[in-house]
């Protein structure tokens, strides 16, 4: 049957569309380091911040990264299946989709010395008449950024973890351990944490390539002096001299390279912490001393920074409508609807537009991705590490190492600069995402229901439609919540291969970050979370609608 | 040198002759370009992080579509070198016409590597028909962008100068050469700071300061001699050595462009702050960003002034309509406009005394704000160094600040 081997090409297909633009564009845009007898390179290592600013990337990256899988770990393993953890599941739409950039501002503003805190507590409890002069945001060290890299990735984490809990059986491995007398937390961590920690893999490898090489972030709230690496490419990048060309693609190398050995790292210490785990269990690991610890401090935790990041977007939600606000005003002196009222015909346009580009590249990544999942399943296909890395290309390889070299491809092929040549691009960090969330739910359903569909008479594509589909409804929904407000979110690729003529929230909120208004900022960020917001909250909805009355797909909780 | 006068020569006459009324040659070309223009969307790539600005431009665009019937779409940038890049990256794809650009709010080193790459259109700015009006003799840097002349590749629009601004409210007296800025930085650590270089404001304040402590300054008109540069540049070094601990941070963050420095001030986290355009103070006042109590001021012995321009790449789709829309922006009514505060405040190109009865008086009628410096009082305007130096300072101060110790 043709609809069978078109099936069976799919994941060749999905890979070739993964690989070619990477490649390509990978190519184009590093090619420069070489050239001249390699001058990008000597320009690079005569660069005296090359090794602090290296060593941000690592150690922002690295600490961001095990603070968030850490504190994602605790709430789950101190509140699954408690109210509190409920609670959590409902906060994390909205934050989920709030725009890294949108949430760096907020975050400054609240932290710094002239910020929110410090006007709350001003001049009554801390005698500041004026802003002290304290090096709390940009530090040297990266804190700031860190903070606000793990603010944004426990939501991402935790989604990725609730997804991925009703296929590890967690209730049943958590009770046969406490039967066996081990704690809540103990349970969890012997019983339920190998088998989670196997789907949680591949986001937390995302979350590691993302948080060494983001750059909106960084600009926002980390160090200048130097700056991180991936900053100081883009700042090179975009150099007017266009003489930095090559040190910023021998520099994208470099920084590729780094995300390479962190992720080997990673691995060599999943593998160390792995024995450590067998010994303890083998051992006999029960600590029921830990569950109250562990319910409090993962309590703790998600308020914590739920609160930091709802208060920095009411910060910008109420700059949004702010006149006057000066220090140490904790509230501003006068609210105008002037900046929604003159914005409102760019608001509506950009947002049309970003919703677009956002519905099509998710659509299609939807479709590729069951196709794909779908051929695996029936064709028995297994997956090689091969596949595997290319579907890890675009998270992995830095936007700025490779989309410049996208752009000029396209430019050749005459097909920049429209909202489908950007929402094919989007398509390409789109895929992933929605692969690694939907992939672990789909792999993990259970074949025999298959197997009963087919003695009973049913074909293949029914059983795929009937019954596949309506019972993965909810992982399917969330993947492509998260599609979306990835694609929302994209800033390089929309402005790039937009040529600049296709105006999205992003591209309108970080030209704007850079005149720092933070009014408008402000009604953009509101905008820009609202957005992905209202699909994560369908992304709930509709399953919790559409199974109210099938007890046995209704998220265990 | 040759071609250069032939062209300036060329140009001023067929712009004279395009006002008279002989109407000859250029004004047959004036009204084909009218002709072309109709029904073109011109794509003006502009720094979009000022909404003034943005709402501004987006004024130029009905101003366009009423008389000309020209559609003007404001490509918002973060950064000028992106429709650098852009247009660079449509050579090197071999896109020579109906590129993605049409039109740059460009000036300084932008212009100077699109102008070296021969990625402009022209010459065109001195045969626009509003060209006679723009004052050449009175404010030669509408002519002379870092040194290098413009030779018509880009049509001046607005006319900057460096001012500083502080708050009355905290400081009633500010200090007004050099020398008193230093030695009230020194009282007052942490309240003062200026943004980052290679930041464009950032190294403008590097090149104020040369200015203000290099022996014999005129050699910043010359490109930098790697020979004596070290010692040139030795008393500059020394000012921000000493001053550097005692700014904002102690010097081991800084604000990374103009924008976010006015956004120290407007916070209360510095005392003085410097803009390029002298009404910015005025206009955000009015706009109630920034408290009413904010004046400006400029240094003993003048502050660094630049015009800012429009050009047009060699590509661009609708070269026509962009033409139209440099000649629109030097209309009196949208310099007037441009210099009102509570639109822009920018300063005009245009030799006001040139202008009809009608149009002077637009602009006698403005105005001006009460943090804005009058004409009088804002003092010379020093041209702007060569651009090799504001290249070799920005690497400089990377080198020797940009990594905190």
């Amino acid at each position: 049957m043709t609809g069978d081997g078109l099936l069976r090409q799919a994941p060749r297909l999905t890979l070739i569309l993964l690989t070619l633009p990477v490649a390509a564009g990978f190519l184009g845009t590093l090619m420069p380091a070489f050239w001249h007898d390699a001058r990008g390179f000597h320009a690079l290592w005569a660069w005296n911040g090359l090794p602090r600013a290296l060593g941000l990337s690592l150690s922002t990256g690295v600490m961001a990264t095990a603070g968030s899988l850490l504190i994602t770990l605790i709430i789950v393993a101190g509140l699954y299946g408690s109210r509190g953890f409920s609670v959590i599941q409902h906060l994390l739409a909205p934050l989920l989709s709030v725009p890294h950039a949108a949430a760096a501002l907020g975050l400054a503003f609240l932290i710094s010395p002239s910020g929110w805190i410090a006007r709350l507590f001003s001049p009554w409890a801390t005698g500041w008449q004026v802003p002290p002069d304290l090096l709390i945001l940009n530090d040297p060290w990266g804190l700031s950024l860190t903070f606000g890299l793990i603010a944004k990735e426990v939501p991402f984490l935790l989604l990725m973890a609730i997804a991925a809990l009703p296929q590890t059986d967690a209730q049943r491995r958590l009770l046969a351990a406490q039967s066996l007398g081990a704690g809540r937390v103990s349970g969890f961590i012997v019983a339920v944490l190998p088998a989670l920690y196997a789907q949680l893999r591949l986001p937390v490898y995302a979350v590691l390539a993302y948080s060494m090489t983001a750059v909106d972030m960084a600009m926002i709230l980390g160090p200048t002096l130097p700056h991180t690496l991936s900053v100081q490419i883009v700042i090179w990048m975009m150099d007017p001299t266009l003489s930095h060309q090559s040190t910023a693609a021998a520099a994208a190398l470099v920084q590729l390279l780094t995300v390479l050995g962190a992720l080997l790292l990673w691995r060599l210490a999943e593998t160390l912490l792995h024995r450590l785990l067998i010994g303890r269990a083998e051992a006999g690991l029960r600590a029921p001393w830990a569950d109250g610890i562990a319910r409090r401090i993962g309590a703790a935790l998600g308020l914590f920074l739920a609160g930091a990041l709802f208060l920095a977007l009411g910060g910008m939600a109420l700059w949004s409508v702010a006149g006057l606000w000066g220090f140490p005003d904790p509230l501003p002196e006068s609210l105008t609807l002037k900046t929604w009222t003159r914005s409102a015909p760019d608001l509506i346009e950009s947002g049309e537009m970003t919703l677009r580009i956002a519905l099509l590249a998710t659509l299609a990544a939807l479709m590729l991705v069951l196709a794909c999942l779908e051929a695996e399943h029936r064709f028995g296909l297994v997956p090689g590490a091969r596949a595997l890395w290319i579907l890890y290309l675009p998270l992995l390889v830095p936007q700025v190492a490779f989309l410049p070299g996208v752009q000029v491809v396209l430019l050749r092929a005459g097909a920049d600069g429209t909202w489908l040549a950007v929402a094919a691009a989007h398509l390409i960090f789109v895929l992933p995402y929605v692969f690694l969330s939907l992939a672990p739910a789909f792999r993990a359903w259970d074949p025999r229901i298959a197997l009963a569909g087919a003695a009973l008479g049913a074909p293949p594509w029914t059983v795929f439609v009937r019954l596949r589909l309506p019972m993965l409804l909810r992982p399917i929904l969330t993947a492509g919540a998260v599609g979306i407000a990835v694609s929302i979110g994209q800033y390089l690729p929309s402005l790039l291969i937009g040529g600049g003529r296709i105006e999205t929230l992003t591209t309108e909120a970080v030209a704007l970050s850079s005149g720092g208004n933070r009014r408008l900022i402000g009604a953009y960020a509101l905008l820009q979370m609202l957005m992905p917001a209202m699909c994560f909250g369908l992304a709930l909805m509709v399953p919790a609608l559409a199974f109210r009355n099938r007890h046995g797909l209704r998220v265990a909780a | 040198m040759f071609r250069r006068q032939f062209m300036l020569i060329a140009a001023s006459g067929c712009a004279q002759m395009a006002f008279g009324h002989g109407a000859l040659a250029q004004s047959n070309d004036w009204s084909a370009i009218l002709e072309e223009a109709k029904g073109q969307t011109v794509y003006w790539h502009a720094w979009g992080g000022d909404p003034k600005i943005n709402d501004f431009i987006a004024w130029v665009g009905d101003q366009a579509r009423e008389r000309y019937g020209v559609t003007l779409e404001h490509v918002k940038l973060s950064s000028t070198a992106d429709a650098v890049a852009r247009v660079l990256a449509e050579r090197d794809a071999g896109t020579l016409s109906g590129g993605a650009v049409d039109m740059i709010w460009i000036n300084g080193e932008n212009f100077a590597a699109m102008k070296a790459q021969g990625l402009l259109f022209g010459p065109f700015a001195e045969g626009l028909p509003n060209w006679v009006m723009v004052d050449v003799a009175g404010k030669p840097a509408v002519v002379t962008d870092f040194t290098l002349p413009t030779e018509g590749f880009e049509s001046p629009w607005a006319m900057a100068q460096l001012v500083f601004e502080y708050d009355t409210a905290r400081l009633p007296e500010p200090p007004r050469s050099l020398g008193a800025l230093k030695d009230w930085i020194a009282a007052n650590p942490g309240r003062f700071t200026h943004p980052q270089p290679p930041d464009y404001i950032g190294t403008t304040f590097l090149k104020q300061i040369a200015y203000g402590t290099l022996a014999d300054p005129s050699v910043l008109q010359q490109p930098v001699d790697d020979a004596s540069y070290a010692a040139t540049v030795a008393p500059m070094w020394a000012f921000l050595d000493d001053v550097t601990p005692n700014l904002w941070r102690s010097g081991k963050a800084y604000p990374s462009n103009e924008p976010a420095m006015g956004q120290l001030l407007a916070d209360g986290e510095v005392d003085i702050s410097f803009a390029f355009n002298p009404g910015r103070a005025s206009a955000e006042i009015a706009a109630g960003n920034l408290a009413d109590t904010v004046r400006t001021f400029t240094l003993e012995g003048g502050t660094i002034g630049n015009a800012s321009f429009v050009a047009i790449p060699f590509n661009a789709a609708h070269q026509a309509g962009a033409q139209l829309i440099a000649n629109l922006i030097l209309d009196p009514a949208v310099q007037a406009r441009a210099q009102d505060p509570n639109i822009l405040g920018f300063q005009t190109v245009l030799n006001i005394s040139s202008l009809s009865a009608d149009d002077q008086a637009r602009f006698a009628a403005l105005d001006l704000g009460v943090a804005t410096l009058t004409p009088a009082e804002i003092g010379p305007a020093l041209l702007e160094p060569h651009a090799s130096w504001m290249v070799r300072i920005g690497q400089d101060w990377i080198e020797r600040y940009g990594v905190a110790q």
